[in-house]
């Protein structure tokens, strides 16, 4: 790791100022993208800002049917959540199946998002849910938010606080883990809501999240597994890599999405 | 037995401090003035050095010096070897590629090291060795072997034209190619062995510690042999002197193969703490140990099996390339010859064998032995063209298996080895039975109303253990003995310690050693202490590695013991005043047999101290060595089943049963001979279904230099194993031991590999076996 200054952070304002006057500062959230990152000296940032003991970024909200989730919130926190289970369960599993324990216990759903790993699962849900990404000068629906591969509409020194979404009537993640990572080779989101269904696909597409239009075209007329039997997956949009071939992603999403329809409740 | 002698299922002695995290590994050593080092390491394949430049780096805080490969030659510090002469079958030795420590004219791997850095902290070294300057100029590299014998490839050393290393060969091809024409059935089948990074938990790391007072050395290291380290370091490196040269391997967190080589970075440890005067440590990250740890496995094989009209078995013809890297690491030119070649005609008579065997020199880090090492190759190759012979030619691939089995011995094979002992059909009926074999149809039948696939597959895997003897492995071209050596010293008040030439490194060697005495001097294994790891401290020894430390190390205390026993009964004769014939060791006591007369085990050996009253001309003390020198390999043997079902969705396998049956001789704790038969099953599994290293072959960069490509197996990925074992014992060592440290890794492969097959119906399936290898073979 290079050497780095260090700023506590204890307030969303005090983070802002601190990332303003940094040269070439970082978030630090749960520190499991970003600390492994400067490990291996692929990031040197003159500034880290951490965002770990502000209260405010932390928690989850349920009132009504509106789900609202602080971005510092560990994926342990979301995936043990009474609310989120009661109100969207498909969420909570996403989040236990997040990496290991360490992992869970330190990743933040802010974190998460705003690395925009094309293989991280939360992206996949955001999508879904059309989530809105709540940050320290806007708001940003989910589908506008992710736009490539670890790319996102977030303005440097930007500050996600929380997202939001209205929970579904039904929905289910299923993954496909990578061997080795363990991050998603092929995560589909399925969600079926007041405004239809929607596919969010993470892990698999060459520019990163996405949502499988002609899967909720099917499943909104139909929402069964057979449904999807009249869909393809084009492999020229997937990734391929020593893992998966673009092929084999292809057929992964449709397999995915199939269990994720039946799992659905 | 008695509660902790032989066969007892006695706990760990070392795990208290290994599970408490009190372990003293390299890096848990320090001494005053200690300084840090890291390597600059090559980040090309193949490159040319035309110079490096140090001044910005000598001028970093805390550097104290920067050395580089010039320096180490102008201090005629030795090249690598590789201790094993092979002559290739035109009689010409084997092409050795110079190997410096730090190399000075070119580089031939991602991480072939360049220069070492020392600073006052690690942080420092490894800033510094940043901004040490190499002036490369890149050349065209190659990283798979076929392609590297290929016309046109990229030479890699001067000395090895067309980067081949030996073309060598054992059997009579003759012989073989007459039976191949004149046979009933021929079952051909192209394998690939996958190259796998071993791992171990413990990182290596080295301690080098020169003291100018009195021009001394020390080494800790992660060596399975510290001996051999310092031989060689004395001998070949020019290091130091053996007398003026101390290596001390202390507790080592895991070898597998991978820690029996003396690597450039001990000798430069220890070369540069002469140099900057001050002790240099050295331990490797994570991404170091991918990059230069030594790799294992890499064949690619042809396999003929001719059968007769009755499916028995008249030849076999085998065509292997081995890749070994960019040197010939030390014993990398024995693994795909004497240790591979000689175990094809794995449990079954064959009359004539031939293999072809051609070793390439690549830009990959060096290949040598790695848990089985040659054995895993061989028995993954015939167990693979068993079960195909079996599905060509529609008989049960255990009949066929056991219609071919060798069932005489001493049996000599075609292939240098005769098998000493062994009882092939009992294993394989031992496995059936646990496997519930004969109710796999029904399963089959479960499996596909659910949509799934089973598959079901076994291996009858031979290997060879406690490599020797030594005038034989001599005559083969190895450049050491095999024998192991022991000493026994038994102190006045009647403990025991037990100095040996074996090293533990994850065995359990305090447990087991300790039992051996407890059966034989009837104390209890905690007023035993089992001494290893230390040159200054245990006599020459040859140390652990090919499952040798029970066969040949075991061997070596029980032959010490023998002497002890023989002393022990003099004395205590004398003192009882019976005959020495009469006397029995027993429950901490000397006996008279048939009398109430006894002495206890603690006031023999105080006598033997006090030398007040001994037998008349005796020495006084109690201390007995012995080196023991087997007389063949042990040849442990056994039947692994496994049984897998396939989801024909996305290719994800997932094993529902394992079975291992083994034949391991004599078990001296079986709770202990259970894991390493659950850690080599792992391992073997890890090879089958997960592990796999990959270089990119146009950059020669390791793709998979971590854990987020590189597949290790973790517990989910693995059933609860069904661990069975059949005994008969070895006749070449005094125990009948026979080794049961890789057998895991060596039957596991084939047998998953052949389940796989059997479920997706198709027999081309390479390794690893991934969801995405496997499907795409669903597909084919
Ligand atoms: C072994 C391992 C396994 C993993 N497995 C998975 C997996 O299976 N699935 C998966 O999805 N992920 C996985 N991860 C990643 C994990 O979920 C991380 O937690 C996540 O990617 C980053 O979250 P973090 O809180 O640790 O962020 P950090 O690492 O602290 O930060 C990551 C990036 O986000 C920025 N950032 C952080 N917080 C904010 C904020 N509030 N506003 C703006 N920018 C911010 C940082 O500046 C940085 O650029 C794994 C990680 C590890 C180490």
């Amino acid at each position: 790791m290079y050497k780095t200054n260090y700023h506590r952070a204890s307030s969303v304002e005090e983070a802002t100022s601190l990332m303003a006057g940094a040269d070439d500062g970082k978030l630090l959230a749960g520190g499991q993208t970003l600390i492994p990152t400067m490990k291996q000296r692929l990031a040197a940032p003159s500034d880290v800002v951490d965002l770990r003991h502000i209260a405010d970024l932390k928690g989850i909200s349920v009132a009504g049917n509106q789900v609202t989730i602080g971005a510092g919130t560990t994926h342990a926190d979301v995936a043990n959540s009474a609310e989120v289970r009661s109100v969207c369960p498909a969420l909570a599993d996403l989040a236990s199946h997040i990496g290991d324990p360490h992992v869970r216990n330190m990743g933040t759903i802010g974190g998460s998002i705003a690395n925009n790993d094309p293989a991280a699962d939360y992206p996949a849900a955001m999508v879904a849910l059309n989530a809105t990404v709540h940050t320290n000068s806007r708001q940003i629906g989910a589908a506008d938010f992710f736009t490539g591969l670890f790319e996102t509409a977030l303005n440097d020194g930007e500050i996600i606080t929380a997202v939001t979404f209205d929970a579904p009537e039904k929905a289910a993640y299923q993954k496909f883990p990578n061997p080795a990572s363990r991050y998603a080779m092929a995560g589909v989101f399925v969600a079926k809501g007041g405004g239809g269904v929607s596919v969010g696909v993470t892990g698999a597409g060459s520019d990163g999240v996405y949502r499988a239009s002609d899967m909720e075209a099917a499943l909104n007329t139909n929402f069964s597994s057979d449904a999807l039997d009249g869909t393809s997956v084009d492999p020229a949009d997937m990734l391929s890599d020593l893992h998966g071939s673009a092929e084999y992603r292809a057929n992964l999403v449709k397999v995915m999405a199939r269990r994720a329809v039946a799992a659905a409740s | 037995m008695g509660a902790e002698g032989i066969g007892a299922r006695v706990a760990r002695k070392e795990d208290k401090r290994f599970i408490t995290g009190k372990g003293r590994y390299t890096d848990d050593m320090v001494v005053p003035g200690m300084k840090h080092a890291m390597f600059v390491r090559s980040p090309h394949a193949h490159a040319k050095i035309n110079g490096i430049d140090k001044s910005a780096a000598l001028a970093m805080p805390g550097v104290i010096d920067v050395l580089d490969g010039k320096q180490l030659t102008e201090d005629q510090i030795g090249s690598l070897i590789c201790g094993w002469m092979i002559h290739s079958k035109d009689g010409s030795p084997m092409n050795m590629g110079n190997w410096r420590p730090l190399a000075e004219d070119a580089v031939r791997y991602v991480g072939d090291a360049v220069a070492i850095v020392v600073a006052d902290t690690k942080a420092q070294a490894r800033e510094a060795a940043e901004a040490v300057s190499v002036d490369y100029e890149e050349l065209p590299a190659v990283t798979d072997s076929m392609a590297a014998l290929a016309d046109g490839a990229p030479q890699i050393h001067p000395n090895a034209p067309g980067n081949q290393i030996y073309d060598w060969e054992i059997g009579d091809s003759g012989e073989v190619d007459a039976a191949l024409a004149s046979a009933a059935h021929v079952t051909e089948l192209n394998v690939v062995n996958n190259r796998l990074i071993p791992n171990a938990m413990e990182p290596r790391a080295a301690l080098g510690h020169y003291n100018a007072a009195e021009d001394h050395y020390t080494c800790w290291t992660t060596s399975q042999n510290p001996h051999v380290a310092r031989l060689v370091m004395s001998a070949f490196y020019n290091v130091a002197p053996e007398n003026k040269l101390r290596v001390i391997a202390p507790d080592v967190g895991g070898g597998f193969g991978s820690k029996i080589y003396i690597y450039p970075e001990e000798i430069v440890c220890l070369w540069a703490s002469k140099r900057t005067n001050v002790p240099v440590k050295w331990v490797a990250d994570r991404t170091e140990s991918f990059l230069s740890d030594a790799h294992g496995r890499d064949h690619v094989s042809n396999i003929k099996l001719a059968f007769d009209s009755d499916n028995r078995i008249t030849a076999m013809k085998v065509d292997t390339v081995a890749n070994l890297g960019a040197y010939m690491s030390l014993f990398s030119s024995s693994v795909p010859t004497y240790l591979y070649a000689t175990l094809l005609s794995g449990q079954y008579n064959i009359a004539n064998i031939h293999a072809n065997i051609r070793t390439a020199y690549t830009n990959t880090a060096p290949v040598d032995a790695y848990r089985g090492a040659g054995r895993p190759e061989a028995s993954f190759l015939v167990e693979r063209a068993m079960e195909t012979a079996a599905r060509e030619l529609g008989v049960n691939p255990a009949e066929l298996r056991r219609k071919n089995f060798i069932t005489e011995f001493p049996h000599q094979t075609p292939v240098i080895m005769t098998y000493d002992g062994g009882d092939y059909g009992a294993s394989l009926d031992a496995a059936m039975k646990a496997a519930d074999y004969d109710g796999f149809a029904a399963r089959k039948a479960q499996s596909a109303a659910s949509g799934k696939l089973r598959g079901i597959g076994m291996a009858c895997y031979i290997e060879a253990c406690g490599i020797a003897p030594s005038q034989a492995v001599g005559s083969l071209g190895a450049g050491v003995g095999l024998w192991e050596s022991a000493e026994v010293r038994v102190n006045a008040v009647g403990t025991i310690e037990v100095l040996t030439g074996s090293h533990s490194h994850g065995q359990g060697h305090e447990t087991t050693f300790a039992q051996l005495v407890a059966e034989r001097l009837g104390v209890g294994i905690d007023t035993v202490n089992i001494v290893h790891g230390d040159t200054d401290k245990v006599q020459m020894g040859m140390g652990t590695y090919g499952s040798r430390s029970g066969a040949v190390g075991m061997s070596a205390i029980s032959v010490a013991l023998d002497r002890v026993q023989a002393k022990a009964k003099k004395i205590a004769a004398h003192l009882l005043e019976a005959d020495e014939a009469d006397i029995v060791i027993e429950g901490g006591e000397l006996k008279v047999a048939g009398t109430d007369k006894t002495l206890p085990w603690f006031q023999m050996a105080l006598a033997a101290y006090t030398a007040h009253n001994l037998p008349e001309g005796m020495e006084p003390g109690l201390k007995e060595s012995a080196f023991f020198d087997p007389s063949n390999f042990s040849f442990p043997a056994g039947c692994h089943i496994c049984e897998v079902e396939v989801d024909p969705d996305t290719g994800v396998t997932e094993i529902t049963q394992f079975v291992a049956a083994d034949d391991f001789g004599t078990i001296i704790n079986p709770m202990i001979v259970d894991g390493q038969v659950h850690g080599g099953v792992t391992q073997g599994i890890g090879q089958a279904l997960l592990e796999g290293c990959v270089y990119d072959p146009g950059s020669g960069q390791l793709l998979t230099a971590s854990y987020m490509d590189y597949t290790m197996p973790r517990a989910d990925d693995l059933p609860s194993f069904t661990v069975e074992t059949t005994k008969t014992e070895s006749p070449s060592n005094p125990l009948g031991l026979k080794g049961c440290g890789e057998a895991g890794a060596i039957g596991s492969p084939p047998a998953v590999i052949n389940a796989i097959t059997d479920a997706i119906g198709n027999n081309d399936l390479a390794m690893p076996a991934t969801p995405q290898t496997v499907w795409s073979a669903m597909k084919a």
